[in-house]
């Protein structure tokens, strides 16, 4: 009982995995960008429909990293280059992206993708490690995009904390004009790394069509987006504790179906109000424990003007 | 300069998402009956709406020219915005407008008092006016027939069923559905969980995967997508569709589904318009009008249900056997219908209890 649901609290939670990580490495260089929720439902729309199209799950996967990309690269042109109001640009790229998806989605909702992207998906136990007991069926026996999940949060992982990239990009997140003064390139700094940030959301949001449920739907997203912003506060914009957070909220987002089984006296609307509540729960015990090393990158949220330093 | 091109930038974001509008599906021409449907999801949801814009076309097909038909698909559930799209539908010539999802009937009964020379019909309510009935069909009855398939079915005795809503429909269907797994398999029981959604494929696979775990080995489902027999053929069981058949994208799982044929109610209603003999009559047809049925069993149904879905299915036809006739015991098996008594119409539409052999309850808010 407990296995099956940890199991798929950990396919629910991959979404919200893929979207913090992207969401962590543009806040890292200085950007908010709210368009998390709009980014996911470009790549969920251009995943399906290069899937359903080509039946080649590699290149869904690459057109679902690609429409996330080009829905960051929007953000960073007009944040970084014409400078405009990160939060609002954020919040118009959410409705942009929703409005492309439901234009692009319009007729292959409903549709099947071909068994070559479902069989591309089944799980794949990994040998020796699926034989722990208790996580090896949890964490060892799934598709192949957790597993892409797992490595995505190493790498980004190495990269923020051990490499010299990684020392620039928190560089310009705390100081813009230090890093500008030490030579590094901060507009292709920030153009990179939004884009980046852009395309794990875009593949967040295709786990949700390609995966999860493989069927094309309006807003297929429903607020993962929204949750995965507040999730990068809760893992302090930390990939390895955002792995934890995002199968925590993913657990929270079953956990009412299980707990139906059991009768007890609480309200299911309740119960399906948990991930929300539990969001609003999570950004004010942040917020009360500030600590040093617990605080947002300190460009958070301003535009950079070299002349203004 | 700058903060203007941002702007504009903006501007044309926010126009880009603005797209969709009414859509026509025929070239007008004077003279012919015009017929709106508004539609809760898309045309192509492979579901609810599916069900309901294929009786749109079966409406054109057999009353051809006499007959025009516009559509307007996702229509939220709102008030304003129902008179909205109806208002936009009579200034196309709508004669007689279809709202085919429960919560657009306050919109519709506000537009009906807005233009009395329009007829009015929505789908699953219970308001009516001079100019606006509802209409229904006793899905329970299919749902009985769908009932007996998952009881032969099934092995482990569990039978899954993902509801949307506590609502009587719902729990009406449940109970039907119960009746006719008793009915061949006494000792199964049907587990119920509630997703709080029409339709939402991510929260109806996370039910039906929850009620997986617990060992059921048949799901059924009051929900609009395929995401419960999704789940179902993930886990090498099987499945009872519901509105459309979806035998070509779960083919390993589904058996079959209770269906709609709104067509046969369509073509009636517009065809009393034509004729000027249209009423404000409620329309809460079964089996026999055609309006709802089981769909063809697939390889997959076990072996005798073909003709113990026959039989029963022949029963309720002919008026000999009525669903929820006694006698019937709820879940805690206090009698709730004696032997020799049916529960009426109004006791149908206002269900709030479970027959015995369900497992789960009915949420009081």
């Amino acid at each position: 009982m407990l296995v099956s649901f940890l199991h798929a609290t950990v396919q629910a939670g991959t979404p919200l995995l893929f979207a913090t990580l992207g969401e962590i490495l543009s806040q890292k260089v200085g950007n908010l960008n709210l368009g998390v929720e709009g980014m996911m439902i470009m790549g969920s729309v251009m995943g399906f429909i290069v899937g359903y199209n080509t039946g080649d799950p590699m290149l869904a996967l690459l057109a679902a990293a690609a429409a996330g990309a080009l829905g960051a690269l929007i953000y960073a042109f007009l944040t970084v280059t014409l400078k405009a109001n990160q939060e609002v640009t954020g919040l118009t790229l959410t409705i942009f992206g929703t409005g492309f998806a439901s234009f692009l989605g319009h007729n292959v909702v409903g549709y099947r993708l071909p068994d070559a992207i479902n069989n591309f998906f089944l799980r794949i136990p990994i040998p020796l490690l699926k034989d722990i007991p208790f996580i090896g069926e949890i964490l060892f026996n799934q598709n192949i995009f957790i597993y892409f999940g797992y490595l995505a949060v190493v790498l980004l992982g190495v990269l923020l904390y051990k490499t010299n990239l990684g020392l620039n990009i928190r560089m310009i997140g705390e100081n813009a004009a230090a890093a500008d003064a030490n030579g590094i390139n901060i507009v292709k700094y920030k153009y990179t790394f939004i884009t980046l940030g852009g395309a794990l959301c875009g593949l967040g949001g295709a786990y949700l069509s390609l995966v999860y449920v493989p069927v094309w739907q309006e807003n297929i997203t429903s607020g993962v987006g929204w949750i995965a912003v507040a999730l990068v506060i809760f893992s302090v914009w930390n990939p390895y504790r955002a792995i934890f957070g995002a199968y925590f909220f993913g657990g929270l987002s079953i956990v009412g179906f299980r707990l139906q089984a059991f009768n007890l006296p609480i309200s299911i609307y309740l119960l399906d109000m948990l991930p929300y509540i539990s969001t609003i729960i999570v950004l004010i015990i942040m917020s009360i424990k500030k600590s040093k090393e617990n605080k947002a990158p300190s460009e958070l949220g301003h535009a950079y003007f070299r002349e203004e330093r | 300069m700058k903060r203007f091109s941002i702007l504009l930038l903006i501007a044309a974001l926010l126009a880009a998402t603005s797209l969709g509008c009414t859509q026509d599906s025929a070239g007008s021409d004077a003279e012919e009956v015009v017929a709106g449907f508004i539609y809760v999801g898309p045309v192509n949801d492979g579901g609810y709406t599916t069900a309901h814009d294929n009786g749109r076309i079966y409406l054109e097909e057999r009353l051809g020219d006499k007959v025009k038909t516009i559509y307007k698909e996702n229509v939220p559930e709102e008030k304003g915005e129902v008179v909205k799209v109806i208002r936009e539908m009579v200034d196309q010539g709508a004669n007689i407008i279809f709202t085919t999802s429960f919560g657009h009937m306050d919109g519709t009964l506000e537009a009906a008092k807005e233009f009395p020379k329009v007829q009015f019909a929505h789908c699953s309510g219970y308001q009516t006016a001079e100019n606006m009935t509802n209409y229904f069909g006793r899905m329970y009855e299919a749902r009985y027939l769908s009932g007996i398939v998952a009881g032969l079915k099934t092995e482990s005795n569990k039978i899954a069923y993902v509801g949307a809503f506590p609502i009587p429909e719902v729990i009406r269907g449940i109970n039907a559905f119960t009746l006719g797994v008793k009915s061949v398999n006494p000792d199964a029981e049907v587990h119920v969980r509630w997703t709080n959604t029409w339709y939402d494929p991510a929260a109806e696979k996370a039910a039906a995967d929850a009620l997986l775990a617990e060992g059921s080995d048949v799901t059924s489902q009051h929900q609009d997508s395929t995401a419960t027999m999704i789940a179902a053929q993930e886990n090498g069981v099987f499945s009872i569709g519901y509105n459309v058949s979806a035998a070509e994208s779960v083919p390993d799982a589904y058996i079959t589904a209770p269906m709609w044929n709104w067509g046969i109610y369509y073509a009636d209603a517009v065809q009393d318009v034509i004729d000027g003999t249209w009423t404000n009559t409620p329309y809460w047809e079964g089996m026999d009008s055609g309006i709802v049925y089981l769909d063809e069993l697939t390889g997959l149904a076990p072996e005798n249900a073909s003709d113990e879905v026959g039989k029963a299915q022949q029963e309720i036809i002919s008026g000999n056997f009525k669903v929820f006739a006694g006698e019937i015991k709820d879940q805690d098996g206090e009698v709730r219908v004696k032997d020799g008594d049916e529960l009426s119409d109004e006791e149908l539409l206002s269900f709030d209890w479970f027959v015995e052999g369900v497992v789960g309850r009915i949420p009081s808010n």
